[in-house]
């Protein structure tokens, strides 16, 4: 049978010669080779002192995005929680009042959203799916926690904060490529 | 007569507290060199570049539970490591850690004792280091650390015979069984190594063996035997099983840099011309590097190696070694004969 990999090595029984039933050939060998190691680069990293960066488009903790005006941009349509694989969105719609159009940007808004993080993989098909540029993965970790209730994250913890300078910065996910992929009406999770 | 025993005891207690500092230390490097070897940095968090985790380790080890398994043998559980210890502290005393000082005309050797069967000494004190290892297995009252023992046991002595054959050689060309004189001879870099290659291999190898250090360290084979012989120990008695191991094996080291390196000697020490005050410090250092190197040996050795088969190992000892060893002492007594 010939194997796909093309890797596979046939065991043979053959007798050792004289140099190889001494070892010391393959023992200094080896040696040499355990030394050279001695004057590697080493893989380490200090953790504390040096902090391994991460990819740009690290895909950890969620963000739900308001517009330039501050306005929350979910509108609560649900797609991301049709979207998820593992069933970690749910949300509460609810009207917008009158009065309340700084608040919300459509006239529909999640006045609940929770994620469980114990749930998502973390598969970025939440932000695939939006059709409002709402919600984003980023680059920070989920935290731990003593109890499973505090993996529920609800919008106090995914909206981002108002403050301008407080904003966190998703245009390595918001490039203008993903954007038109996103508009393509050819693809069938845009129709 | 006073000032002959404050000076032993002053020798004495420095060269206790060497051998300690050293093992403790070596047990850092150890790591370090693991580390190296493996592309890692190995421990630097306690202290800077990892100084201060020996003490870190001790520390710990002392104030770790004190667990003594109900159905083990109290008085023999407690024995085993104390032995264990005390063997490896006294094989210290034979060897010769320099040249004469000489302070107010008189004559003050580097060695505790100048015993004239330094070697046997040095032998039979080792031997005996099986018996810590024995009891501290057998009184666990534990199949894994009972079958530790007993590897640790026919290992050792198997390969005992083989060790002290390869040193036979070197007795015969020297002519005498006491350290210092087999030192003497070596002066400046007339090194037995160079008369007894054979020998010193066999001696290294055995001396792996002795020390139960990898690729023979089946004794405390972890993927089988959980923790061989210290299965049960807690605390500072697993500690004592582990610093004696270093002690161990910083003594062999010494042995072998004594018996095949010329121990103290070095290449052109008689164009020095110094006192021989100071030529016994720069002898006491050339001796720690040497010894240094072959601690290196015995770290580098265990980090290139994967462990051997029991029956391999038992093989090599009876059917390689020992007849290699015989051979040796066969060809070296034609040898002198002819000369």
């Amino acid at each position: 049978m010939q194997l796909i990999s093309g890797r596979s090595v046939v065991v043979s029984n053959k007798k050792m010669t004289f140099w190889e039933k001494i070892y010391l050939p393959a023992v200094l060998n080896g040696m040499r080779i355990t030394f050279s190691h001695l004057f590697r680069k080493k893989a380490t990293i200090r953790y504390p002192e040096v902090k391994r960066e991460f990819a740009e488009i690290y895909r950890g903790q969620h963000v739900l995005k308001r517009d330039e005006e501050g306005r929350e941009r979910c509108t609560a349509c649900g797609l991301c929680a049709v979207a998820c694989p593992a069933e970690a969105i749910t949300m509460i719609a609810a009207e917008r009042k009158p009065g309340e159009e700084s608040l919300y940007r459509e006239e529909k808004y999640a006045s609940v959203y929770e994620i469980n993080m114990l749930r998502c993989i973390f598969c970025g098909l939440c932000e695939e799916a939006c059709p409002k540029e709402a919600i984003f993965l980023t680059k920070r970790i989920v935290p731990s926690d003593f109890e499973r209730d505090g993996f529920i994250y609800g919008k106090d913890k995914l909206v981002e904060p108002l403050d301008p300078l407080k904003r966190i910065d998703v245009s390595k996910r918001e490039t203008k490529e993903v954007l038109e992929f996103k508009k393509d009406k050819s693809k069938r999770h845009n129709q | 007569m006073g000032i002959f025993i404050l000076y032993k005891t002053i020798l004495s207690s420095g060269i206790l507290m060497l051998s300690l500092l050293v093992a403790m230390y070596s047990t850092l490097i150890e790591r370090k060199i693991a580390g190296f070897f493996q592309d890692r940095l190995g421990p630097d968090r306690a202290g800077p570049w990892g100084l201060l985790q020996p003490m870190a380790d001790g520390i710990k080890l002392f104030f770790k539970e004190e667990f003594m398994p109900n159905t083990a043998d109290k008085f023999l559980y407690i024995l085993g490591p104390s032995l264990t210890m005390l063997i490896a502290l006294l094989t210290s005393a034979a060897i010769p850690w320099g040249g004469n000082l000489v302070i107010g005309g008189k004559e003050y050797p580097l060695q505790v004792a100048d015993i004239n069967i330094g070697i046997l000494y040095i032998f039979a004190i080792v031997s005996i280091g099986v018996y810590g290892i024995m009891i501290g297995g057998w009184a666990s009252n534990n199949k894994y650390a009972l079958l530790g023992a007993i590897r640790a046991s026919s290992q050792m002595i198997s390969y005992e015979l083989a060790m002290s054959l390869a040193i036979i050689s070197v007795v015969m060309m020297t002519g005498s069984l006491s350290l210092k004189d087999i030192v003497a001879q070596q002066h400046g870099l007339n090194w037995n190594v160079w008369y007894q290659p054979v020998a010193f291999l066999i001696f290294l190898v055995c001396a792996f063996a002795e020390c139960n250090r990898s690729p023979f360290d089946l004794p405390e084979c972890e993927t089988e035997l959980v923790g061989g012989y210290h299965t049960e120990y807690s605390s500072m008695k697993l500690g004592f099983y582990l610093f004696a191991e270093y002690i161990n094996m910083f003594i062999s080291a010494a042995v072998m840099a004594t018996l095949f390196f010329g121990g103290y000697n070095f290449p052109f020490m008689d164009k020095l011309a110094l006192s021989p005050n100071a030529m016994a410090v720069i002898g006491f250092f050339v001796l720690f590097t040497k010894i240094t190197f072959f601690g290196f040996v015995f770290m580098w050795v265990r980090w290139t190696l994967p462990r051997f088969r029991y029956d391999q190992l038992m093989r090599l000892g009876w059917k390689v070694m020992i007849p290699l060893a015989i051979l040796n002492v066969v060809i070296t007594g034609i040898v002198i004969l002819i000369n």
